[in-house]
């Protein structure tokens, strides 16, 4: 009895390096460990690694603003996140851990024109998909988020909102750990601490993984490594799309509870949304310039700052509580790059910019299909690496280019 | 930390006075393959390291530069303007 008063680990401590897995995931975050838990689970795998350089869930699954919604501008985007929301609405039974999910509803706001003109297009294209989406006015806005300022004081006053009812937050961290934990559970070795420092190869193919804790012999790799993903990718000598940019957000101290759904405006490159705890959780936009050190700025606090007193005013004298960054991996066309390389059996899970939280449990499931079946699911065939060659991009500029 | 960014005509200013337009890329030769021409415009060495870059002094005299910075440390170890034909 006495037992359930002490904390018990959630997975096994790091033990040795095995001399060979048949597959070796780089990356400990949520995407890693989702793809080793659905390759556990689904395809049976028995020899499975995740190689993590730090702690587990330290990147950016531990970094970002939580929010999950999937009412994207292009078919093939709005499919794929439609289904990672359905993952996550079951996720908390199937991992059996609470992850939190709020699905409180989600706002994106318009203050021109042109914007409620491309939100109706999004809500268009999520209705023929089956996602609850659709424009809705001033009136409603009110009606859902009372304390948002709807009057014509700020600069850009707000003329309607794209309003996405599934949409919402969850519990980063509960998200990695359960996916860790139930990983660990079906017998996937979890090595935090482990750094991948080359690849070998032979016949197109990397035989061996080599770390700063010694060799594995491998069967397939998968590098989710977001913001890290073209050293990976150098080390396979696979040549990516992408550029490393910092992300920054602040919680403020807490608040009494005034905020519902998650408002988010792409004009004033700020998303909001009130924690559990009642802080108020504030993103902006990634720092236009590449860069690997994660130092926030404070231009970033002053303008994301000035524009939420924008929408809410009486956030006036709320003082930050901390503030922090993540490296983003960003994909020329907004869309993620997933599966195949052309190393045999090297695939990635990068591109996700400032969205990638919320596709990870569709990312599991597709790319576990991949490593064990050998052939891509539909889901994320036109996310394939092979678009930027062949020039057939998913442009999803409309709905993820300013995060959320 | 942000950091400070020197203008060739200006001198050291805030970098958010700066356009940021990319690390220096290859231009393909004149009648390219798709490979080559998907490559240099969607491709990009995105390097843990010391990088040539362009910067457009935007909000400021408006001049095109070279810079080189350590994306690790953000430190600037050079800026230049550029030859002609770069």
């Amino acid at each position: 009895m006495k037992e359930i008063f002490f904390p018990k680990r959630m997975w096994r401590s790091r033990g040795e390096l095995k001399r060979r897995y048949d597959v070796v995931i780089v990356g400990g975050g949520s995407h890693g460990l989702a793809t080793a838990y659905y390759l556990a689970k689904e395809h049976g795998a028995k020899s499975v690694c995740i190689l993590e350089k730090s702690y587990i869930g330290s990147g950016a699954s531990g970094r970002n603003t939580t929010i999950v919604r999937s009412n994207y501008r292009t078919p093939e985007g709005a499919a794929f996140y439609g289904e990672s929301v359905r993952l996550y609405e079951r996720l908390s039974k199937e991992l059996d851990f609470n992850l939190m999910f709020s699905q409180r509803g989600h706002l994106t706001l318009a203050h021109s024109d042109r914007a409620l003109v491309v939100m109706q297009e999004r809500a268009e294209v999520n209705k023929l998909l089956g996602i609850k989406s659709s424009v809705v006015g001033p009136r409603e806005i009110a009606a859902l988020c009372p304390e948002l300022d709807l009057s014509d004081r700020p600069t850009w006053p707000v003329l309607g909102a794209l309003f996405h009812p599934p949409g919402g937050i969850i519990r980063h961290d509960a998200v990695v750990w359960a996916f860790a934990r139930a990983a660990d559970r079906r017998g996937v070795d979890i090595h935090p601490y482990t750094e991948v420092t080359g690849f070998q190869q032979s016949n197109g193919r990397v035989t061996v993984v080599e770390t700063n804790r010694g060799r594995i012999e491998c069967g397939q790799v998968v590098s989710a490594t977001a913001g890290w993903s073209t050293l990976v990718g150098d080390l396979a000598g696979v040549r990516l799309p992408i550029t490393t940019h910092i992300l920054q957000a602040f919680v403020t101290e807490p608040l009494k509870p005034f905020l519902d759904v998650v408002i988010v405006s792409s004009q004033l490159h700020v998303y909001v949304s009130q924690t559990d705890r009642g802080e108020f959780l504030i993103g902006a936009e990634i720092e236009p310039y590449t860069t690997y050190k994660g130092t926030g700025t404070l231009s970033f606090l002053e303008t994301s700052a000035r524009h939420s007193l924008e929408l809410f005013p009486q956030l006036e004298r709320t003082k930050l509580l901390r503030t922090w960054t993540g490296l983003c991996d960003l994909s020329p066309d907004y869309s993620p790059i997933l599966g195949k390389t052309e190393v045999d059996n090297f695939h990635v899970s990068t591109g996700w910019g400032t969205y990638g939280f919320k596709a990870a449990p569709i990312v599991g499931v597709t790319l576990a299909e991949l490593v064990a079946t050998g052939k891509t699911p539909e889901l994320i065939a036109p996310f394939a690496l092979e678009r930027f060659h062949t020039d057939t991009l998913v442009s999803e500029l409309a709905a993820a280019a300013v995060s959320h | 930390m942000s950091f400070v960014l020197a203008c060739p005509h200006c001198g050291p200013r805030p970098v958010d006075e700066f356009a940021y337009s990319g690390e220096v890329t290859r231009r393909p030769q004149s009648s390219p393959t798709l490979r080559e021409l998907t490559d240099y415009v969607y491709f990009r060495d995105n390097v843990a390291g010391r990088q040539r870059e362009w910067w457009q002094h935007r909000q400021g005299c408006g001049e095109w530069f070279l810079a080189e910075r350590d994306t690790r440390t953000n430190e600037i170890i050079s800026v230049s303007l550029p030859k002609p034909g770069t």
